[in-house]
């Protein structure tokens, strides 16, 4: 059964060499929904994705992820669920297609030919398919890396800045594509510092300091006024009572 | 005047400080600077020694008449020769010799006194392990003057004829194994350990780290992977590789240096196999110790340099001291050139090189659990 909640976690918390990074934080998202992870960086964004998906272990915290639990049950929710890693993480001394039969493998798919056939095709990629990854562009090394997160079509998307250095028309594709995938059902939380993404979330989390500040639709968060100046004010405030 | 377009002190000044900081701060860099001059000089300056004395040695002693407890004596105070075992006879002297338990087999034939009186020159047989010729060089070169001068004492008086002109007994040496004493020989094989210690350690040392430092590691984590898978996988090409080196050291060995290859190769083989995977082990154990490339690197020359200099691939095992043989004896690599000497110069069968076996499948085994252990499923 599907449970109401993909992501439900309370009291999240990491800390490293006695620094909180992660303070205690409660997320929660439903499915197909799209949740925009906003911060100043170093606040603690990634840290708390790779909680997510068992790349970290919390050092406090509970709830559930996908309906498996956070703490002790990371290996299933790596099976159900994509990460997309800030700096580009597949082999650049590999081909695309051998980057996503690599993939494929580590996830044991059935039918491993023909879900490396529909990425590639999905991709546009089919006719580049030998080509390093390492000589791909930005954009192209973005779509690459989201295909080979959902090639063992996950139900739960992590990305951690995927749009970083990437051209405008290229951010715009590969959100149109995001908003395609979560109408089709699949959960994303997406880490970000442009607003004109933000505005095309369901829902925002603002953190800073490893707390969460603000959780809500881009229209509560805003208000009255642009996001850009609420969360300047954010910052300011947060700066303040910090120094 | 323009300063930026001269040399300028107080900007070299400040490159020399930066430079300064950042190799404090680089602890195995700085370690390594330190670490590798005190390693050498303890090293060549105590543990090695090219007159190794106190060999190892085993008699056969059929005559216990005075003379001949004389002449072990003698054997004894020139300090090449340590008798460790006496043995009753010929058959189990050969198997120490084979084994390497002794470097020498010396045998005083029945009758040896009574014949030495009579004017009829004994024989004293030395058997010597030759496969290192620096290691019973020396050794041989003394035996042949304490031959001479062993009996002063014995045959004076009455005796005294005994004594003038030629020596009073036959000192026969049997060199054997490298009985022409070809330094090659010795070398060639044991290169094949010291190669596959070098590279196989280093490969899988920047295995891991390398991973780490292209940020791959951070997805390979993401997936369902096991750490066993990873590791394993990461050993299985290198073991191919290994093979590699082994097979072209082996041809060289043959057709260049006409090594001579006594014992069968496919116990070689097989046995190359454990030594290739413990050395793998230990660079893959290393890889997750070190944080990136270089510290991994220097990691494999503190393991390198050790092996190379107490393995007794450079200089005669027996020379050294204790300590120093102590902890030549737990590297993989000093029982693996036991072995592949033992095999291709000796023909030494499964049953003489069981002893080396077992030190190197300790080693690689705690190298293995070290790493599964150290090896990270997380990024914390």
């Amino acid at each position: 059964m599907e449970p109401e909640f993909t992501i439900d976690v309370h009291g999240m918390t990491k800390i490293f060499d006695g620094k909180t990074v992660v303070n205690g934080m409660d997320l929660r998202m439903r499915r197909g929904e799209i949740c925009g992870f906003l911060g100043p960086n170093g606040s603690g964004k990634t840290t708390f994705i790779r909680m997510l998906c068992g790349l970290l272990h919390p050092d406090g915290g509970s709830g559930s992820c996908l309906g498996y639990n956070v703490i002790r049950e990371s290996e299933k929710i790596r099976l159900e669920s994509g990460y997309m890693t800030q700096r580009f993480s597949f082999y650049e001394d590999l081909t695309i297609a051998e980057n996503l039969d690599f993939v494929a493998r580590m996830f044991s798919l059935p039918g491993r030919r023909a879900s490396v056939e529909a990425a590639l095709e999905w991709l546009g990629l089919a006719n580049r398919r030998n080509q390093l990854a390492g000589e791909l562009s930005g954009g192209w090394k973005q779509r690459l890396a989201l295909a080979a997160c959902m090639i063992h079509k996950p139900r739960l998307l992590l990305l951690d800045e995927p749009t970083a250095g990437v051209d405008p028309k290229a951010r715009r594709q590969f959100w149109d594509t995001i908003r395609t995938l979560a109408d089709g059902g699949l959960t994303v939380l997406v880490s970000t510092h442009y607003m004109d993404e933000a505005i095309r979330c369901d829902s925002l989390a603002y953190i800073a300091y490893g707390n969460l500040l603000v959780h809500g639709t881009p229209a509560e968060v805003a208000g009255d006024s642009t996001l850009e100046e609420v969360f300047v004010r954010l910052m300011d405030g947060v700066e303040d009572s910090y120094h | 005047m323009n300063h930026s377009h001269t040399f300028s002190l107080p900007r070299l000044w400040a490159i020399v400080v930066k430079e300064f900081i950042q190799m404090r701060r680089d602890r195995l860099t700085f370690g390594m600077m330190i670490g590798i001059p005190l390693i050498q000089l303890i090293l060549f300056g105590f543990a090695i020694n090219s007159d190794p004395k106190h060999l190892a040695t085993a008699v056969h002693v059929a005559d216990h008449g005075p003379q001949a407890r004389s002449v072990l004596g003698s054997m004894k105070a020139s300090g090449y020769f340590d008798f460790i075992r006496e043995v009753a006879n010929e058959a189990e002297g050969e198997r120490l010799l084979a084994t390497g338990e002794v470097q020498f087999l010396v045998t005083i034939p029945a009758g040896f006194s009574r014949e030495l009186l009579r004017g009829e020159k004994p024989t004293l047989l030395l058997e010597a392990d030759a496969t290192d010729p620096a290691a019973t060089g020396n050794a041989i070169a003394a035996l042949k003057i304490i031959a001479r001068s062993a009996l002063d004492n014995d045959l004076k008086g009455g005796l005294a004829f005994l004594q003038s002109g030629a020596d009073p007994l036959e000192l026969r040496v049997h060199p054997k194994y490298n009985p022409e004493g070809v330094t090659q020989y010795n070398i060639v094989p044991g290169l094949m350990g010291v190669v596959l210690t070098m590279t196989m350690a280093m490969i899988t040392a920047l295995a891991i780290t390398r991973e780490r430092e292209r940020g791959t590691m951070e997805n390979l984590l993401s997936m369902p992977t096991k750490p066993l898978e990873v590791l394993l996988g990461k050993i299985i090409p290198y073991i191919l590789v290994g093979y590699a080196q082994v097979g072209l050291i082996l041809l060289a060995a043959r057709v260049i240096f006409n090594v001579p290859m006594v014992g069968s190769l496919t116990l070689l083989l097989a046995v190359a196999m454990l030594f290739i995977i413990a050395n793998l082990a230990v660079g893959i154990t290393f890889s997750t110790l070190a944080r990136n490339q270089l510290q991994a690197v220097q990691m494999t020359f503190f393991f390198f340099l050790p092996s190379m200099l107490l393995s007794g691939f450079m200089f005669p095992f027996r020379g050294m001291p204790g300590w120093a043989q102590m902890i030549g004896e737990l590297l993989p690599l000093t029982h693996f050139l036991r072995i592949v000497r033992g095999v291709l110069l000796k023909g030494n069968g499964f049953a003489e090189i069981s002893g080396q076996i077992w030190p190197i499948a300790l080693f690689a085994l705690l190298a293995v659990v070290v790493g599964v252990k150290r090896y990270r499923r997380t990024l914390d």
